[in-house]
């Protein structure tokens, strides 16, 4: 199906229509980024910086229309900037104090309206409509753009694109590692990891215990949390590996077990140094003695609530 | 020897230990995992595009970028510095959980001002200094140091834990997208209503806790012999 007969159809949903769409917006802000760099005197590495940001707004406005092995390459193509360091932040505008207090004075506590526009939106459509939540994120952006103009003429369609050039500069490739995380874990899937992941557990565990199944899932979720120091990387070898064969496959309830399976992990990122943006950097911001204080006061948390969403988890589940 | 197919999850974890570049991990692990798997060139590619394109809802946080870096130019910060600033509270270990209380609130919304570095140094260590001393007489260093640990540890738990009352927070569509791959649909109101409990349970254990951590911190600090932290200086 072409993109003309995907939206006449009357076969496709309101909702995917309108989440065609917002993919595109998405793809237009990441194409603006490029376009932006590429023209950058300032920018360190243009070309690198573009051809990441480039393809990644290609892949979103494009990606549903051209044949998946195209895809795969794209995604190929997109990273190697980002692994040879060759995405880099270009000059910006960055707001000075003197002008953010100055907005605050003009403004004032009425700047917490557009702020709190998209997670309002996103829930609404999610309870109120058949349309995706996601397509609420995107309403509720342009509402909250809205309400910014109104309060103060400065804030112009170009405020907020550079603005939001300026946030994509600063977060870079490494956003995209959720995105990529599930790529490996669709790759695991077909590759047959589970399988061999489950050859394996079976030979420790019971079979047919859920009970079992789901302790093992949740331990497992903190444990490689704490050593990979990422919880989106564990959740998909994880789930993949003793989520579905041991729990899911049971007839657990996926929307439970895999929902709090993330947050076990979480309590694996309140216990590791290797969390360091979480556990390591504030020590340094805040000029602490011990390098552990702020795990220190985290443990006990964490531990406490892990234990308490896995007996969450088989009660629910 | 089936277990070779496992080792892109050893690629995986040992990359991360290793702090590697993750991007790089990860792409050396699928290729690993879809040789060893017996995948061929065009299968490998056409999963690995499939999956970003079915997975686009994850990145979607480039269209809040529009709003994220205006709404930091148009005051936001400094409205939630003044937001938190009216509340009077009688010990350290009060700011620290109203604080709490506020990051979780604000993070079911996605919205954030800053963490550590952009909101807890210069706004809630500064309250809960004054609290803190008003509290025991006097800051010694240990006590100071206690509070920054607890005043992090409350970002993070609360952050963590709010963020997925967010429809639509990265974490839930990574979780939707990995169970789609194995077939089972889940919507994301779902995924983020099951998160409720728990995030309340979180946050109010973490207050709980520090409450008491510090009404022990003050009682320690004031029958110390070390001095008062603020004293050494000018004052």
């Amino acid at each position: 199906m072409g993109p003309i007969e995907f939206y006449m159809s009357p076969d496709v949903t309101l909702s995917d229509k309108l989440l065609e769409i917002f993919y595109v917006a998405n793809g237009i802000v990441a194409l603006y980024t490029a376009w932006k760099n590429l023209r950058d005197e300032g920018n360190e590495h243009r070309v690198g910086s573009a051809l990441f940001w480039g393809i990644l707004g290609f892949l979103f406005i494009m990606g549903r229309w051209l044949p998946s092995a195209l895809t795969g390459a794209l995604v190929i193509v997109m990273v190697v900037p980002a692994v040879l360091k060759r995405v880099t932040p270009g000059t910006n505008d960055a707001p000075t104090e003197r002008e953010m207090e100055g907005n605050f004075h003009a403004i004032g506590m009425k700047i917490f309206i557009p702020a709190l526009c998209i997670g309002v939106f996103a829930l609404a459509f999610a309870l109120f409509t058949p349309v995706s939540s996601l397509v609420g994120i995107g309403v509720g952006v342009l509402a909250a753009a809205l309400i910014m103009h109104l309060y103060s003429k400065k804030n112009t369609p170009t405020v907020f694109l550079n603005d939001a050039r300026r946030m994509l500069d600063a977060v870079g490739p490494v956003s995209l590692l959720p995105i990529l995380l599930a790529a490996l874990g669709s790759v695991f899937t077909a590759a047959g990891v589970g399988e061999v992941i489950s050859g394996i557990v079976s030979s420790v565990i019971p079979e047919g215990n859920m009970i079992v199944g789901i302790i093992v899932y949740g331990i497992g979720m903190a444990v490689f949390t704490m050593v990979m120091g990422n919880a989106f990387a564990a959740i998909t070898v994880m789930t993949v590996g003793v989520g579905a064969p041991f729990v899911l496959a049971l007839g657990a309830d996926p929307v439970v077990v895999g929902s709090i399976a993330l947050t076990c992990g979480y309590c694996g990122t309140l216990c590791t140094p290797m969390a360091a943006n979480f556990n390591m950097v504030p020590v340094a911001i805040l000029d602490m003695k011990d390098n552990n204080g702020v795990i220190k006061k985290q443990i006990p948390i964490a531990l406490v609530m892990l234990a308490v969403q896995i007996v969450y988890m088989i009660v629910l589940a | 020897m089936e277990y070779i197919t496992l080792i892109g999850i050893v690629i995986l974890v040992v990359g991360f230990a290793l702090k590697l570049d993750s991007i790089l991990v990860i792409m050396v692990a699928a290729v690993a995992t879809a040789l060893a798997g017996g995948l061929n060139p065009m299968e490998f590619l056409e999963t690995l595009g499939n999956s970003f394109v079915s997975n686009r809802s994850i990145p979607i946080f480039i269209i809040v970028m529009v709003v994220t870096g205006s709404l930091e130019r148009n005051g936001l910060k400094q409205a939630a510095a003044a937001l938190m600033q009216k509340a009077k509270s009688a010990c350290a270990g009060m700011v620290v959980g109203l604080y709490g209380i506020f990051r979780l609130v604000f993070a079911a919304f996605n919205v954030s001002f800053g963490g550590v570095a952009g909101f807890v140094r210069p706004i809630v260590m500064p309250m809960a200094q004054a609290a803190a001393k008003n509290r025991a007489g006097k800051l010694t260093e240990a006590y100071l140091e206690n509070i920054k640990g607890m005043a992090s540890g409350m970002e993070n738990v609360a952050w963590f834990f709010g963020q997925m009352l967010f429809v639509g927070t990265s974490g839930a569509l990574l979780v939707q997208g990995t169970l789609a791959d194995l077939g089972y649909q889940t919507e994301l109101i779902d995924l983020m209503l099951v998160q409720v409990p728990i995030a309340i349970t979180a946050t109010v254990l973490t207050i709980a806790l520090y409450l008491l951590l510090d009404r022990a911190y003050a009682k320690q600090a004031a029958a110390s012999p070390d001095p008062d932290v603020f004293e050494e200086g000018d004052e």
